[in-house]
């Protein structure tokens, strides 16, 4: 994983709440076997509007992406994390975030930035007046600067951590991996597995 | 000090021990389960890695979203779908990983197979990598939705590392009405708490109309506990949930049962345990309910009218009202009974059991859908499909003009080649009325599979009593 420590950038400013992963990539596009490529279909069906903030030539380059509240709820589709990867964002603002969002986004370098509404209104005004203007995110101080304001933000530690060194979860937890087996040997016995066999009893009484 | 939550007991049993103090758990999953839409990439990480699937018999795959539903026998047209259920087949099969593939008994929604199979028994943990997951959760199980990059760390180590989530209660006294369902329930309680009210947190249902709920339903409550951004929702084993799951195929066998059912039977809150927030609903008051904007939030009983955004004082709750008014294409005072469908939608992991198809079919006897509009009606699984054969439900849709298909997310997740044109309406007994969730520009009104029942006949929003006799 791409580690996470300062991004300095300038910002895209959505004006909407509940940006659901639907909108961030729809799910026709959901049929790539690999991470590459997502970017292309981010917010692909409002991008059909040329006044979308991602279609103005002012915004080109932008790579914090400020939205409103509920970025990121409903469906667990990790892709909506890579479209945003893809197209180049690192950081994205939002006073509060969809629980499976905000998990997959700290797996794949991309921070997810709590602000609350008001701090994000003052982002917002501050890139729609002055395109130009660079925010700075810092994770190892956890504050959002910009146009002579700061901002500190919550995020957990473990979280932080990995994201500062880029860490892999799979290493990290196979660490334990005589401590998973233990655990396995104390596993009640009466639990199911999957293997298949007889199906009888599968229709309703 | 305070007792102790059942979903907290759950996860206090599920840690695995490393001695390391942090803020996240080591959790042990008790199942995994897979479908070929999010996790070909999950495969890929984990083989360019050189890393196998550690517990293979505690992961099962099935196919749901990319498949068709009418002829099932043909090829998959859309080459990149047919690549992703190939993949599906090849990974499980060269990791040794169950799996049922289109068609066969055994196979369809990945939450509607899993119980059905008798694969979840209180007291377990349960992934998927799709947020309807908390759908199992109606069986006393600690069930969520998780991300790819998840899904590669259980193949890999079959835990996760997490934070635990909060506690959240909802209380449902009182008696539901008759024409009102769990789906009407669910609808009417996320109208009042908002789409974030549950997030971080874990939900637990109680009161004496989930008690008095079937499984069935109490998954519909569960599968749309999401939608009021929660983590899980679970229900307290009962002796509805034992009478669902004894004699099924992965249920515990006879000498086990007594007990398993003994332990499942502990699996209950402490009197005195606190949760962060409690709400409070009182069933005798829900009427059927249908949504008017794009957020499942935004519904209304259904004899009630389009809400006014001026009316709204919250502003970015107005901005969303006017979008969604927008997008919708209604007016504001519109009464939700004279609004026209194109379409019908009967089927998705909330709505697709075998006692959602009976609903329907009661509605629908000795009925013809109305001209003009188009039903698509999709079994949640093969079984669910087998059974409403059995029980001469297919005569009663065939009669009404309805075919009933074969299994699969269809037109829920609109990622097969079940979608609604730009925009067309719908009624639809699914969980999300997002912008262009059933197809681009398409709108949704989200209903219970007896509302959409009789809208398909009346051609506009309507309950059954509306009908003529």
């Amino acid at each position: 994983m791409q580690p996470f420590t300062a991004h300095t950038a300038t910002m895209a400013p959505l004006r909407r709440s509940n940006v659901d992963t639907d909108q961030i990539i729809p799910v026709r596009f959901l049929t790539r076997p690999t991470v590459e490529g997502y970017g292309e279909n981010l917010f692909n069906d409002w991008r059909d509007d040329p006044d979308f903030v991602l279609n103005r030539p002012e915004h080109a380059g932008a790579t914090v992406l400020v939205a409103g509240t509920d970025f990121g709820t409903g469906s667990s589709r990790e892709s909506a994390v890579w479209s945003l990867t893809g197209w180049g964002f690192r950081a994205v603002v939002a006073p509060r975030f969809g629980d499976i969002f905000y998990g997959n986004a700290l797996k794949n370098g991309l921070l997810p930035v709590r602000l609350d509404l008001g701090a994000v209104e003052v982002l917002w005004d501050l890139a729609e007046r002055d395109p130009a203007t660079r925010v700075t995110v810092d994770l190892q101080d956890r504050t959002v600067s910009a146009g002579g304001r700061s901002w500190t933000f919550p995020i957990g530690e473990d979280d932080r951590r990995r994201l500062l060194l880029g860490l892999d979860d799979v290493d990290l937890t196979l660490r334990h991996l005589a401590a998973i087996e233990r655990f396995e040997a104390t596993r009640r016995e009466g639990l199911p597995t999957t293997t298949r066999g007889d199906l009888g009893g599968l229709l309703a009484r | 000090m305070a007792g102790t939550t059942l979903a907290e007991k759950l996860w206090r049993s599920h840690v695995v021990p490393t001695g390391e103090a942090g803020e996240e758990d080591l959790l042990y999953i008790d199942l995994h389960l897979l479908h070929e839409l999010n996790t070909p990439v999950a495969f890929d990480r984990l083989d360019r890695a050189g890393r196998r699937v550690r517990r293979p018999e505690l992961t099962l795959g099935t196919e749901d979203h990319n498949t068709p539903t009418r002829d099932i026998r043909r090829q998959i047209e859309d080459p990149a779908a047919r690549h992703q259920v190939q993949l599906m087949r090849q990974n499980c099969e060269r990791h040794g990983i169950p799996h049922y593939r289109l068609g066969e008994m055994g196979q369809g929604i990945v939450h509607v197979i899993a119980p059905e199979l008798g694969l979840t028994h209180p007291g377990m943990t349960v992934v998927c990598c799709d947020s309807h997951t908390t759908t199992l959760g109606a069986f006393g199980c600690l069930a969520f939705g998780i991300g790819t990059t998840q899904v590669e760390h259980v193949l890999a180590t079959q835990t996760l590392p997490l934070r635990r989530p909060g506690d959240m209660r909802v209380t449902v006294d009182g008696v539901l009405p008759a024409g009102s369902t769990a789906k009407d329930l669910v609808l009417a309680l996320i109208s009042q708490i908002g789409t974030a009210a549950g997030q971080g947190r874990i939900v637990e249902y109680r009161g004496e109309a989930i008690s008095a709920l079937s499984m069935e339903s109490r998954m519909t409550v569960c599968n749309m506990t999401v939608e009021a951004g929660s983590r899980a929702g679970i229900i307290a084993p009962d002796e509805t949930t034992f009478a669902y799951l004894r004699g099924r195929p992965h249920a515990p066998s006879a000498e086990r049962w007594p007990a398993e059912e003994a332990y499942w039977r502990t699996l209950r809150t402490d009197p005195d345990a606190v949760f962060e927030r409690e709400v409070h609903l009182d069933a005798s008051t829900v009427r059927p309910h249908v949504t008017w904007g794009t957020n499942p939030a935004q519904a209304v009983p259904l004899d009630g009218v389009v809400p006014d955004p001026a009316t709204q004082q919250d502003s970015v709750l107005r901005q969303a009202a006017e979008r969604a008014l927008d997008y919708m294409g209604l007016a504001p005072g519109t009464a939700m009974r004279e609004v026209p469908v194109d379409a019908v939608f009967i089927g998705s992991c909330t709505n697709s059991r075998i006692e959602d198809l009976r609903q329907a079919a009661d509605v629908l006897r000795g009925r013809r859908v109305a001209d003009g509009v188009e039903v698509i009606l999709v079994p949640g699984s093969e079984a669910v499909r087998e059974q409403a054969r059995a029980e001469g439900l297919d005569e009663v849709f065939a009669a009404a003009g309805i075919e009933l298909r074969h299994a699969g997310c269809s037109m829920c997740a609109a990622v097969n080649e079940d979608r609604l044109g730009a925009g067309r309406r719908a009624a639809s007994t699914t969980n999300r009325n997002y912008e262009g969730r059933q197809g681009k520009g398409a709108r949704t009104h989200l209903v219970s599979p007896a509302v959409a029942a009789a809208t398909a006949v009346a051609g506009h929003l309507c309950a059954p009593e509306d009908l003529e006799a």
